[in-house]
């Protein structure tokens, strides 16, 4: 039996490196799409821990949710780069700075 | 009781949400046999898809809270108001938006079919009593809205525009969804008034419910656009074409302003004094500082509203902030108001533009007297509006967030409410100045819309001053649906 805790600091990890992921690339946009992804999948891992332990089934229905949404997202992520690289010819991170906030 | 059951009172409860659900896909399906000549029925049917959504919550409408779906969803008089102002913010986003897109031959159902299911993401999200119905709310609402920036393929800055909101749009949920879980995993429930009672039980400053709410409070800063989370709305707003900026400047902010409710009060009322106001706390004088002193630098007036908006998210979490009934009443008030005037700034940027030109320069105001008095005055109500000036509604709006903020004994915070937006009233009364003293650069009839718009945006003008010469209604009207 793997103690909760355990499972929680894994899925700790996979979120951090995720959101290191998305500040640190600079280089390509799908790995951003990849990094949103891994965020994605940490949180599940937590649901599903905690639901285990817990003994209440509500936390997996909700990971049904969330991977049905995570699908959508990647959809609408990667026709949304489809329209960036028609425009630019590039998915460069750097290249996306035509605006300045 | 079977589990899976669906009762009538359950139909009931979402029936606004299914009409608008199934009417959305029979506009999505006309759509795909109309030519561009066609196209005006796909606007009509949105049109008559909100009138018959708001006859429906109309009807339905609980007037004591009433949970259905097996605790999931919930309707209460909060929720039919919400419901509302949003098919109203909708409609009028579809009407202005709809000469300005048919000039560019952008016209496409897109923006009807995906505003549509933004609107449904609002619904769901003001109705939500659990964390499942509150994420699905938010996603279904982000997700239309990411594809409706982008929707205008020719455009460069658009897709740019789109891919930024996307990516820190997703991060936002992912932090959401991380303290959802955290919480789930305290609490041991994904219902907000079980998790509301849970919380009770606890002991002050309990770490795991602490650590997911640091989560969430992120999560809800980066979809209002709260600084320091704002980084996406000056881009997205100007990179959007101005239909789609207007849209989400206005009804998305409900959405906004029910997540922070359901979740915080609702949900996490307990750690209210020794959780979560402190965040806001900080989280609201940032923006209030920054929106009003950066928008002063902007040459762009889409990006100008941008950091505008980011003041006036500033002031909502002021109201929510204090965290009494008062204070969720003047925020929901704000709220509706900066919806109204939102609506109407665009709203000018579209009318001043015309085939060929966007009106998105401040300079691009210059003048307007000369050239059109009548919506240079309606231009004038909508930025002394938005200053807080009296007697437009912007000042009893101003007013009622920080009396409950004094209420709760933080005088600073209305110091500082206080003296950015004198800070503040610099940039809007510059466009008036541009607008009254000086010269045009350009002669040309303003043309950016047909005559229902104008008549529209003329009473949407009118609002802002009427609503302020009475505010009397609609601040009741927001403290009678705080519980």
């Amino acid at each position: 039996m793997i103690p909760l805790s355990h499972v929680l600091l894994l899925s700790g990890i996979l979120f951090s490196l995720a959101v290191a992921g998305i500040f640190i690339n600079r280089k390509n946009v799908l790995l951003l799409l990849m990094c949103i992804e891994l965020m994605l999948l940490s949180v599940n891992f937590n649901f599903i821990a905690f639901s285990h332990h817990l003994g209440d089934l509500a936390g997996q229905v909700f990971v049904f949710f969330i991977l049905t949404v995570a699908a959508a997202e990647s959809a609408i992520g990667l026709a949304i780069l489809v329209v960036l690289f028609r425009e630019r010819r590039s998915i460069n991170v750097e290249d996306l700075d035509a605006m300045r906030g | 009781m079977n589990p899976a059951s669906i009762t009538r009172l359950d139909l009931v409860l979402a029936a606004p949400e299914l009409f608008v659900l199934a009417a959305t896909c029979v506009v999505l399906l006309v759509d795909l046999f109309l030519t561009e000549r066609t196209r005006w029925l796909t606007f009509v049917l949105s049109l008559l898809t909100l009138a018959g959504a708001s006859w429906l919550t109309t009807v339905t409408g609980f007037s004591e809270r009433t949970v259905g779906w097996h605790g999931t969803y919930v309707a209460d008089p909060l929720s039919s108001l919400l419901k509302i102002v949003a098919y109203g913010a909708v409609a009028v986003a579809f009407l202005y938006g709809h000469g300005y897109l048919q000039v560019r031959r952008i016209l496409k159902g897109e923006y009807y079919v995906l505003g549509l299911f933004a609107l449904l993401g609002i619904m769901v999200l003001v109705s939500a009593n659990s964390l499942v119905t509150l994420y699905l709310g938010v996603e279904l609402l982000a997700l239309s809205l990411y594809a409706l920036v982008a929707f205008n393929r020719e455009s460069g800055i658009a897709a740019e525009a789109a891919i930024k909101y996307f990516v820190l749009g997703s991060i936002a949920s992912g932090a959401l969804l991380y303290g959802m879980s955290i919480i789930y995993g305290v609490t041991g429930s994904l219902e907000l008034g079980v998790i509301s009672n849970a919380a009770l039980q606890m002991p002050a400053g309990q770490i795991g419910l602490l650590f997911g709410l640091a989560f969430i409070v992120v999560g809800v800063a980066f979809k209002f656009g709260a600084v320091p989370f704002h980084t996406w709305v000056p881009d997205v707003y100007h990179g959007a074409p101005t239909p789609v900026t207007l849209f989400l400047a206005a009804a998305p902010k409900l959405g906004s302003f029910a997540l922070a409710f359901r979740l915080l009060a609702e949900g996490l009322g307990a750690v209210h004094a020794t959780g979560w106001q402190d965040m806001i706390t900080m989280v609201a004088v940032l923006s209030i500082i920054v929106g009003n002193v950066v928008a002063i630098a902007q040459t762009n007036i889409k990006r100008m509203l941008a950091y505008s908006t980011i003041s006036h998210v500033g002031f909502i979490l002021l109201g929510i902030l204090a965290g009494t009934s008062q204070g969720y009443s003047a925020a929901l008030y704000y709220t509706i108001t900066y919806v109204i005037m939102s609506v109407g700034g665009f709203g000018m940027v579209i009318l001043l533009s015309r085939k060929g030109f966007e009106a998105d320069s401040l300079e691009d105001f210059k003048g307007l007297n000369a050239r059109n008095p009548w919506f240079a005055a309606v231009m004038l109500m909508l930025m002394f509006s938005m200053a807080g000036v009296p007697p437009f509604v912007g000042f009893w709006a101003k007013l009622a967030v920080i009396q409950a903020v004094l209420n709760v004994g933080s005088l600073w915070l209305a110091i500082v409410a206080v003296a950015l937006s004198v800070v503040g009233a610099y940039y809007y009364l510059r466009v008036v100045k541009l607008m009254y003293f000086d010269e045009p650069t350009d002669e040309a009839a303003l043309q950016g819309g047909g005559g229902a718009m104008r008549i529209v945006l003329s009473l949407n003008g009118l609002a802002v001053l009427a609503l302020g010469l009475y505010p009397g209604l609609l601040l009741e009207l927001c403290a009678r649906v705080i519980p």
